[in-house]
């Protein structure tokens, strides 16, 4: 019954496409009217701190490929929304651009829950998100394009970092997160990838927060107490604006990043920029790019989101950071994809943003997986620097291929190939 | 050994890293000139720095411990500050846009643009952190002495013996003579000879370095029949000393859990304070309470925004000036709510309870439009940072200590309005029986306004600390008012001591699940446990003896 179903939906889905198609290829020259594309990022609640400024580099880029033509002679016309750092509100927010505002493609989330939240709507009527932030894979979906991290392009690399000799030789492991998918998933991966590097039970400990969480004393006593066993380093997933509080109470308490580095995985320029980072000098960051990277496109994405800023009396938001960039390289090679399509309908769209290629900020050329909906992206390390900057003290020679299904968790090992 | 010149030195280096680099213009021409004929450092192992090879820029480092000299340091001062650079395999110092040769600290004039900065990791500026501290073991300077010897101490590496031992041969203070003696035996510990490490062993009983601790405890494990100290005096001796670290160490442990229990207890308290009077004493079920805690902490930030453009030089003293900015900020929202919603509503709590709510989402609303929907940042002055140390790698951190200070100010100053001003009396005689206070001639009206100003005064005195320790935004007053209210009902309705034992005990228990089962989990277990005990003693812990009010 739901099979048959299924099949005739399709049908009428393909005739639909093909109609449209149709007459797309008609009124293709006369077609000056706006594309609208949706922005789905929390403007307030605990999520702001970070998700916030991805709104504004949607626009920017907007405003630049407008500036340039936009695609295909026509102009791109943002629909911005504020689901609130509310999970279940994403999901309203999200059919609400897909059915009322009829975007043709939505750049959004951050938080993987809320990714979760909006998912099955995506699916339902076949919606298309480029969703721009690390995460901890397990997951793979014709209607979502992941320009972010998986895995294995950012968490894996950075505990192999640790571990080394100028990481530090890392040898017990406190793994600290936000209570949600994201953290529980990737210190899932971590544990069985440290057990596979010969790391004691004993030697890794695993502990979580609720969102917003604001006291951070006891767990930073717990891993003072724990690093006293031996090399520690700790791996925050911490998300959110709980990364103040936490990194503040280990400047008060003296944790200093020679003797326990915090190697964080959602931390970046936007999140420091209000904090004092004297205290935080060496802490680390792993991620596919840095404001710091030494580059001429990035010189230029750089000065362009400076100029921005300025021209939008936007002061809260200074810095560029890797979501940030991942948002940009998403929405340029959306346009791309569009144009080799000729056609800004999903179906269409999908098939041609396989290997499309964009030179990217970070100084490396990234690729669209011809199958897998991740970007081949560079690895690297970032130490806080005294002005909340990051120096990169490592980074992989080329791109690596993502690995949404890891081959760290039970279940998987069919699936590598993708 | 040491050039005369290093004594001479410390000092300089000590403000050097803090001051501007025309301090350290001059600290380098001072130490010029009052260092004896010595010979510039080996470029060519200079040079090494420069490479991408962090082993070999570890071992110059070493190098440069055992060659002690004003050029070593200011290279080890460059490195710490992110200000050696490298051009064309010549390093340079570069200090106000001005490149300085490092090896020899000839000024080169400006900087070439082909200047490269030398990325300094962890490792490296672990190494270089320690190389300082032993130079600095050689300050004039007392407090500096002290400050490097602490360093020392907790982070001894092999290749500061040396200058360990000279600084102990002329150390005098009492102090800083134990931080090196234990810092030396913390390296002697691994000498081949025995008796040396006896005599180490035999000290670091007073240590707190865990990592030693983990050392002499490595020494009692047997590895194939053999222990790992093969001596059995040592091992006595190691077990002696393990005995009295462990003690030492579980008391401060346990000192600074508790601690913590009493600083969310009091961070409890003072989130609550104010609902004990409004809902507490009043019975109004003010649901708009956590956004005056809300109004308390935004004006703290306009406070510390307003000084910041008026008074710079005063910043650090902001937070006292936003106590009665604050205060009064929420006793007049409060007030105004009173006046033009609640008093119409007296004796229906749930119109009340739904009117209040309905008023807190305005007042969110009302400061995402004014100061934006992001977390605004209110930075901590320099005496509410940092910590006291009770035992290394326990730190009781000073906003802490001042809040729980601060509460027990607030606790005092409002029971003491309470129990003896004229406005706490007819408060009281108001909410004990409000038709006969009437009587007696009490303006009932005017007392309920001030009575809630008041709560609501204390709530915006509560923002103000919570500022301090958490993040401020429209929405922060939602994750206080569920606690608020459990404190409030725990400690029992009308009862300002409930309220205090009840928020010092939740912080307490809180804290102490915490340590034992994670965060998650302890905040289900007391919410779990505070509706147990509620469907057990609906009063509260301490309950209204006598007539019940109304």
């Amino acid at each position: 019954m739901d099979n048959q179903r299924r099949k005739f939906l399709g049908t009428m889905g393909a005739i639909t496409a093909g109609t449209l198609l149709a007459g797309n290829h008609f009124a293709f020259a006369a077609d000056k009217s706006p594309i609208k594309i949706g922005v789905l990022h929390s403007l307030s609640g605990t999520m702001a701190i970070s998700e916030s400024a991805l709104k504004d580099v949607v626009l920017m880029t907007v405003e630049q490929i407008n500036a340039s033509g936009g695609v295909m002679g026509r102009m791109i016309e943002p629909v911005v929304v504020d689901p609130a750092s509310n999970w279940p509100l994403f999901a309203e927010k999200a059919r609400q651009l897909l059915t009322k505002d009829k975007v043709a493609v939505v750049f959004g989330c951050w938080t993987s829950v809320s990714r979760k939240s909006v998912l099955p709507v995506f699916e339902e009527l076949n919606g298309l998100l480029f969703y721009p932030v690390q995460y901890e894979g397990e997951e793979l979906s014709q209607n979502v394009f992941y320009t972010g991290a998986a895995p294995n392009q950012q968490a894996i690399p950075a505990v192999e970092y640790l571990m080394s000799k100028d990481g530090g030789g890392a040898k017990r492991f406190f793994l600290l997160g936000t209570d949600y998918v994201y953290p529980r998933t990737t210190n899932k991966i971590l544990r069985a990838f440290l057990k596979s590097k010969g790391v004691k039970e004993t030697d890794i400990a695993e502990v979580y927060t609720p969102f917003g969480h604001s006291d951070y004393q006891t767990i930073v006593a717990n891993i003072k107490k724990f690093a006293g066993g031996g090399k520690t380093t700790v791996i925050s997933t911490i998300n959110g604006d709980s990364n103040v509080p936490f990194y503040k109470e280990l400047g008060n308490q003296g944790l200093k990043a020679t003797d326990v580095p915090v190697m964080a995985f959602s931390v970046a320029e936007q999140e420091l920029a209000g904090m004092d980072t004297k205290p935080l000098v060496g802490h680390l960051a792993a991620w596919n790019y840095f404001e710091s990277v030494k580059s001429p496109v990035n010189t230029t994405f750089v000065k362009m989101w400076k100029d921005y800023v300025k021209k939008k009396g936007l002061k809260d938001f200074p810095v560029t950071d890797d979501p940030m960039e991942a948002t940009y390289v998403g929405i340029h090679m959306w346009k791309q994809a569009v144009e080799k399509a000729h056609s800004d309908a999903v179906d269409k769209v999908r098939i041609a943003m396989a290997g499309q290629t964009f030179k990217a900020p970070s100084g490396f050329t990234l690729e669209m997986d011809k199958t897998n909906h991740h970007l081949h992206k560079p690895v690297m390390i970032g130490e806080i620097r005294g002005d909340g900057q990051f120096n990169v003290v490592w980074k992989t020679p080329t791109t690596i291929r993502a690995q949404p299904w890891s081959p760290y968790i039970a279940g998987n090992e069919g699936k590598q190939k993708l | 050994m040491l050039p005369a010149g290093i004594r001479s030195r410390g000092i300089h280096s000590e403000s050097l890293s803090m001051t501007r680099s025309a301090i350290y213009l001059c600290c380098v021409l001072l130490a010029l000139l009052s260092w004896p004929a010595h010979a510039a450092l080996d470029a060519s192992q200079l040079s090494k720095l420069a490479a991408d090879d962090n082993d070999a820029k570890v071992a110059v480092v070493k190098y440069l411990t055992s060659h002690p000299s004003p050029e070593a340091q200011a290279v080890l001062n460059a490195m710490t500050d992110d200000a050696l650079y490298q051009d064309h395999g010549r390093l340079l110092i570069v200090r106000d846009d001005k490149a300085i040769d490092a090896a020899t600290l000839q000024p080169l004039g400006p900087v070439p643009d082909s200047a490269e900065s030398i990325i300094v990791n962890n490792r490296l500026r672990g190494a270089v952190e320690g190389a300082l501290s032993a130079f600095r073991l050689f300050s004039k300077d007392i407090a500096t002495r002290l400050t490097a010897a602490r360093n020392v101490k907790q982070d001894p590496r092999p290749e500061q013996l040396p200058l360990i031992q000279q600084a102990l041969a002329k150390e005098t203070n009492k102090e800083i003579r134990e931080d090196l003696l234990l810092a030396q035996a913390s390296i002697q510990i691994s000498s081949p000879d025995e008796a040396e490490r006896l005599a180490a062993v035999k000290i670091l009983g007073a240590t707190n370095n865990l990592e030693v601790r983990t050392k002499l405890a490595a020494m009692l494990i047997q590895n194939n029949g053999q222990y790992n100290e093969a001596s059995p005096v040592v091992r006595a001796a190691a077990q002696q000393a393990l005995k009295s670290i462990d003690l030492r160490i579980s008391l401060a442990r346990a000192a600074a859990s508790l601690f913590s229990g009493l600083s969310l207890g009091s961070v409890l308290l003072l989130a609550a304070l104010g609902l004990a009077i409004t809902y507490g004493v009043m019975g109004v079920i003010n649901m708009a309470h956590g956004e005056l805690l809300m109004v308390g902490a935004y004006a703290t930030y306009f406070v510390q925004s307003w000084f910041k453009t008026h008074f710079p030089q005063y910043f650090d003293w902001y937070v006292l000036a936003a106590l009665p900015v604050a205060f009064l900020a929420a006793a007049g929202v409060g007030m105004l709510m009173e006046r033009l919603v609640i008093r119409k509503l007296y004796g229906r709590p749930l119109e009340t309870l739904l009117a209040t709510w309905g008023i807190s989402l305005v007042l969110i609303q009302l400061a995402r439009v004014s100061f934006g929907a992001q977390n605004v940042d209110v930075a901590n002055p320099s005496w509410l940072s940092g910590g006291i140390e009770i035992i290394q790698d326990v730190v009781l951190p000073w906003n802490r200590i001042i809040i729980l200070g601060f509460s027990m100010a607030v606790l005092i100053f409002m029971s003491f309005l309470l129990s003896r001003t004229r406005l706490g009396l007819f408060m009281r005689a108001v909410t004990q029986n409000r038709a006969m206070a009437g009587a007696l001639g009490v303006p009932t009206g005017r007392v309920d306004t001030l009575a809630f100003g008041l709560g609501a005064g204390i709530a915006g005195l509560g923002g103000v600390a919570l500022s301090q320790i958490s993040n401020v935004g429209p929405d922060m007053g939602q994750g206080y008012i569920v606690d608020s209210f459990m404190v409030v009902v725990l400690g029992g309705v009308g009862q300002i001591a409930g309220t205090v034992y009840a928020a010092l005990g939740l912080g307490i228990v809180n804290k102490l699940l915490e340590s034992w089962s994670g965060a998650v989990i302890a905040k289900i277990v007391v919410l779990v446990f505070i509706i147990l005990f509620i469907q057990k003693r609906p009063q509260g812990l301490f309950a209204l003896k006598g007539r019940s009010v109304d």
